[in-house]
């Protein structure tokens, strides 16, 4: 099967000298939910902005749905819908008019785009302010205004770049439910994003970048297999003024109610509950330290010489 | 793309602009109504009257044609140049350019909005003429085609000084510096038989002295210039223009990084 998303030795170096990206290769296969990560600066956006055209590539090749974007540019771009980091509509015009024009530009007439924009509109709760102006969105209804427009004519392949930023947590669920959706009725996804759990929760394949390098492109499942710890914070029933010794595990008192542990991924949670119990203490719940991915995500970092 | 589809996006784009436009009416068609108006009461009745004729036509008469035509002007570059520019610095220039529609639609689109409100304009100033004299059309052919054509040139003209411009200044520089002098120094007011010799010969290089004696030429059937070379240049300067608009939305100069 055609990959959706195929880069090879992907280059770009900007007018002022700055290396965005130095030759990053991967395939986003069709149907997948795949997320691209990476810090601030790390070549994510450029990466994107080239795939849409927004950004002309100094060296190396893209196809999408295996469409050459230098020699067949129109249909890989007839495949694809963006939805930026930055808001990108004319806060000046009407809801309704934003997503209508957008499938005009492809070609969509007129009557079958009015209908098509009701129904974007209404999958993404905008229909009730098709009239107002894009101005007079809230962050969140701004968000889901460019997402409405990006799916007006029906991609192959959505890009997000970050779509969730800035949104609160009600929303973002919301589109966590979204996108899900529409990637079970066969659009393939691809994310950027800063929350880490966002990627773990959504994505099924992960790449990260870091200062223009691909450093990891992989499964998030066979990923997360490779965390060999992790730490996990316990909140216990009575408050202890001091943590007994158990020497089998690796355990710290936080506060009085609170206790951190670090389980090797070859030991079992049972275990430590078994111990605890043994001296009495009661653990009333327990969560992450940290987002797993996240762990990950500064561990590898790090390996590439990018602690920060 | 279709035939078909590229119509669409064409209409689309084209709607757009009117709509643009449209909205801001007050902005956009209603102060060169003013302006015009009070180059009438100024030029037209007070001074005028103490002017005399001008190439056998009172010189109310004969300064009408340079006043459309300079509405048409002012007005197809304008409109093109904040709207390209607006479109770019807002970011929502990138709507079109991830959609499959091809740079010609896009400079076919922007500049029909252009023409739309330049000619909108023309014909809103043809109507408060018509307050100050009677209108004498001589040949309506070239009226309407060197209206058209001028309009086209200096949509055109505003689209490439968009994709140049870096800031809101940018925009400005070229309307105030080198249009709005070149409208003047184009024969509105005067005829250039009545200038010196070696300005006679510079006046030459005025790409709108052609099109204003053109214009003038359909109402009052005189003119310093000949038609075909009016025509000629016109033709010209639009194809060069749109040839290098073109390349410079293929190479992405101004609007991809």
């Amino acid at each position: 099967m055609t990959a959706a998303l195929t880069i090879r030795d992907l280059r770009k170096t900007y007018h002022n000298g700055h290396v965005a990206l130095k030759g990053i290769s991967l395939e986003v296969k069709q149907g997948d939910f795949f997320a691209l990560l990476g810090p601030n600066g790390a070549g994510k956006t450029t990466a994107i902005g080239i795939v849409a055209s927004l950004v002309n590539k100094t060296s190396g090749t893209v196809s999408i749905f295996g469409h050459d974007i230098d020699t067949d540019l129109t249909a890989a771009k007839s495949c694809i819908g963006l939805v930026p980091q930055e808001f990108n509509f004319n806060q000046f015009e009407p809801v309704e008019e934003i997503v209508a024009n957008q499938a005009g530009y492809y070609g969509i007439a007129r009557p079958e785009a009015r209908q098509r924009t009701e129904t974007c509109l209404n999958r993404l709760g905008l229909w009730e302010k098709r009239r107002g102006m894009a101005r007079e969105l809230s962050g969140g209804m701004k968000r889901r205004l460019m997402i409405a427009r990006a799916l007006v004519h029906e991609p192959k392949l959505l890009i997000l770049d970050e779509p969730t930023a800035g949104v609160d947590i009600e929303i973002r669920r919301s589109m966590w439910a979204f996108l899900q959706e529409i990637n079970a009725n066969g659009t393939t996804i691809i994310l950027t994003t800063h929350y880490l759990e966002e990627a773990e929760r959504l994505c099924r394949n992960v790449a990260i970048l870091d200062e223009g390098e691909l450093i990891e492109n992989t499964s998030t499942r066979r990923l997360l297999n490779t965390l060999r710890m992790e730490t996990f914070v316990l909140d216990i029933g009575q408050p202890l003024a001091q943590l007994p010794a158990i020497p089998q595990h690796e355990v710290r008192l936080v506060d009085e109610c609170t206790i951190e542990a670090d389980i090797s991924r070859d030991k079992s949670l049972n275990e430590l509950f078994t111990d605890l119990s043994a001296h009495g203490i009661k653990v009333l719940s327990m969560r992450n330290k940290t987002n797993r991915l996240e762990q990950l995500f500064v561990g590898l970092l790090e390996n590439n010489g990018n602690g920060r | 793309m279709t035939p078909q589809q590229k119509i669409t996006a064409y209409r689309t784009i084209l709607t757009k602009e009117i709509l643009r436009f449209g909205r801001i009416w007050i902005q956009t068609v209603i102060p060169p109504m003013i302006t015009t108006a009070l180059y009438f009461v100024i030029f037209g009745k007070l001074i005028g009257s103490q002017i005399g004729d001008m190439e056998g036509f009172r010189y109310m008469e004969f300064i009408i044609p340079g006043l459309i035509m300079m509405a048409v002007i002012t007005n197809s570059y304008a409109n093109v140049v904040s709207s390209f520019y607006s479109s770019k610095f807002q970011r929502h220039i990138e709507e079109m350019l991830v959609s499959p529609v091809p740079n010609y639609i896009i400079i076919l689109g922007f500049v029909s909005g252009g023409v739309a409100r330049g000619i909108t304009c023309g014909v809103a100033v043809t109507f408060v003429s018509l307050l100050f004299s009677p209108l004498h059309i001589h040949n309506l052919t070239v009226i309407v085609s060197i209206i058209f054509l001028t309009a086209v040139l200096f949509s055109l003209a505003g689209l490439i000084n968009a994709v140049y411009a870096k800031s809101f200044d940018d925009i400005s520089i070229v309307p105030t510096f080198v249009l709005t002098p070149l409208t003047y120094l184009g024969g509105i007011f005067y005829s250039i038989t009545m200038l010196p010799g070696f300005w006679q010969n510079a006046s030459m290089a005025n790409p709108i002295l052609y099109m204003i004696n053109a214009f003038r030429y359909g109402f009052l059937g005189v003119s310093d210039i000949s038609l075909w070379a009016s025509y000629g240049i016109s033709l010209g300067f639009i194809a060069a223009l749109y040839g290098y608009s073109l390349w410079l939305l293929r190479t992405g100069k101004g609007i991809r990084t």
